[in-house]
């Protein structure tokens, strides 16, 4: 019954985002405000049928209903619970329904959130956003309905795959789809400012705190995902340059680029067609990323051509999507009027130049990901592009965004001064060369190890440059100086924090050069040297678990005689699905790590290790924290600002009696 | 098979990886037995290996993967070293043996011209066009000063009645 009640949900959802996608614009057409209000209340109704649906789904793999495929096909009775719940979005039916719901949800909170919009740009993007999520939900009601009943019910599940039987599936794909979907709403703003043609700088006030919360959720996502690679993998990478990977990252820097163009036409009004394009841009990329990774088209073309109903579904959404909104914004475009002159030499320059290295990039990437599955179609020869391609376009087109991003933020609007920027770089720049020479000399060759640990030293301090001369003035006493740290804008604070973010993925990524690799092979007592650490192995015992044998090598680390810290590398052997899965030993010290991984045992009783030590390499991730930090610092200001225009009305009502128009023009 | 690709970023590396893997899986990617004597030997394989698409895997170096095909291309690379063959020529005998499906950084070739030429292209093209864009507005500054027109000057005198807050965003 409950199965069948989130069904049915899931078709009503349907039905009212139909009426949402439709109704709204009539009304805006026929300048009939009721009409257009629907949009606000479809929204939420919407969101709370597809909950529930999303609900029952849930339920039936809690309770392991083994009446439902999704559930036999996914799941398994002894699974613990944690992973029966993630187990729901585990498996294709129900990713695609968290990703409506999310869908669903941006809807939701759009409706709520957004009282200070006006009536037709409001209306419009609901709508917008309806057509995406009935485009989706026909997708998943036709080709991927997660409530498919079996006839003879098993009396047992086919389990989870046991690589995701991890915590890493409770986190990952919520965040990664935050910030995939969170695209939808700049898309929306985009379409419907095209549609009706008002586009003015309130308009990117409006999408930005969008552009952020999403950017900060695909932060967030791909970092969970590198660091779940890294640890789950094995061989201790983060980034392998995998189609899937990229699939996340091209709207990532889509979405910087339109993070910070936003800035430009909110302040200046100025680069308006360009920050339109980006954001139909972002989202068209998560869009392809979604086509890329559901239509089974990366693994092969042939893949793609067994099952061609849900690939070619999703394509067509994809070709609906992307075609209508640059048809749309081939008609529009040249209707806008730019304003906001400036100097080559300004913000809005050095923003623009950021925006040319980000798209150029995401090019790059987009390229080099789809290049193949071309290359295939059109002449049948298959070649691989892989990370030394990345590194030979990616790397080089990217590095220069490091150098730019302090100096840009000491750039004033309208026309900046190159050369005082620079001087005010200078100290930031001696530090950081300090710096990277103190690390050179500690930790020794590779020179490009210490070369990127100096970038990222100018990278960090060069963010905070900024603040530190708006606080910092002379002769200022301690509490005039922490006056002026809170006083300065939340956003100036997250501005800085970001950039800093980045400099710290930077500073882990270069000291990886300086990781020690040994494989081993080890017997019970031995010890071995890694780095400054020294590892013995103490115990080698198997430990049975409710869904599968773990066979675990007990590691205790040791600095000098001095025992630090102790891991447990292990293989584990799922039962149900007969796979084996490694668990590597991780243990982070001084802000690197120590990672283990074993193989079976030998039949000498001997165990093969692969033992790393990658100094700092924990940076890599805790940067792209900060850099999420610095968004919800962002965040946190445009609400306060988006609030301010209410409350100066409300004090100047108590002090004065102002004249009604004034009034009326404020509100 | 296909219901397995998961929505995960990453994990269809994963999932391959785990299905080319037999049940009982074999060991580490490189194993202590390959490992050659002669350290700089050594070095120069990895860093081959790390060049080289395991190709029963997705997107994964021989030097990465557990699996045995990787492991027997290992052993070849190894085999050619010991030999006495330079990088370029183990290269183009895996290459005359599996095709350029093996490298993992593409040839330039008529094939992949446009592969490696986009990048660099679109962004020289993007610079022009900023360039030339900057140039014409450089021209347009000086129309810049001319006085506001009696629509404007309206508008203007309309913002400065509005109370503070509604307008100037302070710089962030």
């Amino acid at each position: 019954m409950i199965i069948e009640a989130g069904h049915y949900a899931l078709v009503l959802a349907l039905a009212l985002s139909i009426v949402q996608a439709s109704v709204p614009i009539y009304g805006y057409w026929r300048r009939q405000s009721v009409l257009m209000d629907m949009a606000q209340s479809t929204a939420l109704m919407q969101f709370v049928m597809i909950a529930l649906a999303f609900a029952a789904l849930t339920y039936a793999h809690i309770v392991s209903d083994f009446s439902l495929r999704n559930v036999v096909e996914n799941s398994h009775s002894t699974k613990p619970m944690i992973y029966k719940i993630s187990g729901v979005w585990g498996n294709h039916e129900g990713s695609m329904l968290l990703w409506v719901l999310i869908l669903s949800l941006f809807g939701a909170m759009l409706a709520v959130f957004s009282r200070q919009m006006t009536q037709s740009l409001k209306s419009l993007t609901l709508s917008i956003q309806a057509w995406i999520s009935a485009a989706f939900l026909l997708f998943i009601l036709i080709t991927s309905n997660p409530f498919e009943r079996i006839g003879m019910p098993p009396m047992e599940g086919q389990d989870l795959n046991p690589i995701l039987q991890d915590p890493g599936l409770a986190i990952h794909p919520p965040l990664l789809y935050l910030g995939y979907v969170g695209f939808s709403v700049t898309f929306s703003f985009a379409a419907a400012a095209l549609i009706s043609g008002r586009i003015d700088p309130a308009w990117a006030r409006f999408v930005r705190p969008w552009t952020l919360l999403a950017w900060i959720f695909l932060t967030l996502g791909i970092a969970m995902g590198s660091y779940w690679a890294y640890y789950t993998l094995g061989w201790g990478g983060f980034w392998f340059w995998d189609p899937v990977e990229n699939a996340s990252l091209m709207p990532w820097l889509a979405g910087t680029g339109l993070l910070h163009s936003a800035v430009v036409m909110e302040k200046r009004d100025a680069l308006k067609i360009w920050t339109i394009f980006l954001a139909i841009l972002a989202f068209s990329l998560s869009l392809l990323g979604t086509f890329l990774v559901r239509s089974g088209v990366l693994t092969s073309v042939h893949a793609f051509a067994s099952d061609p109903e849900r690939g070619v579904f999703i394509l067509l959404i994809l070709v609906f999507f992307i075609g209508g909104s640059l048809t749309l914004f081939a008609f529009r475009a040249s209707k806008l009027r730019q304003g906001g002159l400036f100097a080559p030499i300004s913000r809005e320059g050095a923003l623009i130049l950021n925006n040319l290295l980000l798209t150029t990039s995401c090019a790059t990437v987009f390229v080099g990901t789809l290049y193949p599955l071309f290359l295939e179609a059109l002449t049948g020869e298959k070649i691989s592009v892989g990370p030394p391609f990345f590194n030979l376009t990616f790397v080089p087109i990217f590095i220069p965004i490091f150098f730019l991003m302090p100096i840009g933020q000491l750039l004033a609007w309208k026309r900046g001064d190159l050369l005082a920027a620079a001087q005010r770089m200078t100290a930031a720049l001696v530090i950081a060369i300090g710096f990277g020479l103190g690390l050179a000399a500690w930790h020794g060759e590779p020179a490009l190890a210490a070369l990127g640990a100096a970038l990222a030293g100018y990278l960090i301090l060069g963010s905070f440059v900024d603040i530190f001369g708006r606080i910092f003035v002379s002769k200022a006493s301690a509490a005039q100086v922490w006056a002026r740290a809170s006083g300065l804008p939340l956003s100036a604070w997250g501005t800085a924090f970001a950039h800093a973010g980045v400099g710290l993925s930077l500073l882990g990524l270069a000291a990886t050069g300086w990781g020690v690799e040994k494989i081993v092979s080890v017997r019970l007592g031995d010890t071995m040297d890694l780095g400054p650490w020294r590892l013995a192995l103490t115990k080698i015992e198997p430990r049975p678990n409710s869904n599968f044998d773990a066979l675990v090598a007990q590691i205790q680390i040791l600095d000098g005689n001095t025992a630090v810290a102790q891991i447990e590398p292990a293989r584990r052997l799922f039962k149900t699905r007969a796979m084996t899965t490694s668990e590597a030993g991780i243990a982070t010290l001084r802000m690197g790590q120590v990672y283990v991984t074993i193989a079976e045992q030998n039949a000498d009783q001997s165990l093969d290790m692969r033992l790393y030590w990658k100094p700092y390499v924990s940076l890599i991730w805790l940067g792209g924290l900060v850099m999420a930090l610095g968004g919800f610092l962002c965040l946190a200001d445009r609400r306060l600002r988006i609030g301010l225009g209410k409350r100066a009305a409300t004090k100047i009502k108590a002090h004065s009696d102002p004249d009604p128009q004034s009034m009326a023009a404020a509100q | 098979m296909k219901r397995l690709i998961l929505p995960v970023f990453s994990l269809l590396t994963l999932i391959l990886l785990a299905f080319s893997t037999p049940v009982i899986s074999p060991a580490l990617a490189v194993e202590p037995s390959e490992i050659l004597a002669d350290p700089k030997l050594e070095a120069r394989a990895r860093d081959l290996s790390a060049q080289l698409r395991c190709l029963v895997c997705q997107n994964q170096s021989i030097d990465d993967s557990q699996a045995p095909l990787a492991k027997d291309l290992r052993l070849i690379v190894r085999e050619r070293l010991m030999a006495g063959d330079d990088d370029a020529a183990i290269m183009s005998f895996l290459v005359q043996r599996y095709g350029d499906f093996v490298l993992l950084k593409p040839p330039f070739k008529i094939g992949t011209l446009l592969l490696w030429l986009t990048p660099f292209a679109l962004l020289l093209l993007g610079a022009l066009g900023l360039w030339r864009l900057a140039l014409s507005r450089a021209q347009i500054t000086p129309v810049q000063s001319e006085a506001l027109t009696e629509t404007e000057e309206a508008e203007l005198a309309a913002m400065l009645a509005r109370p503070k807050g509604q307008l100037g965003q302070k710089d962030g």
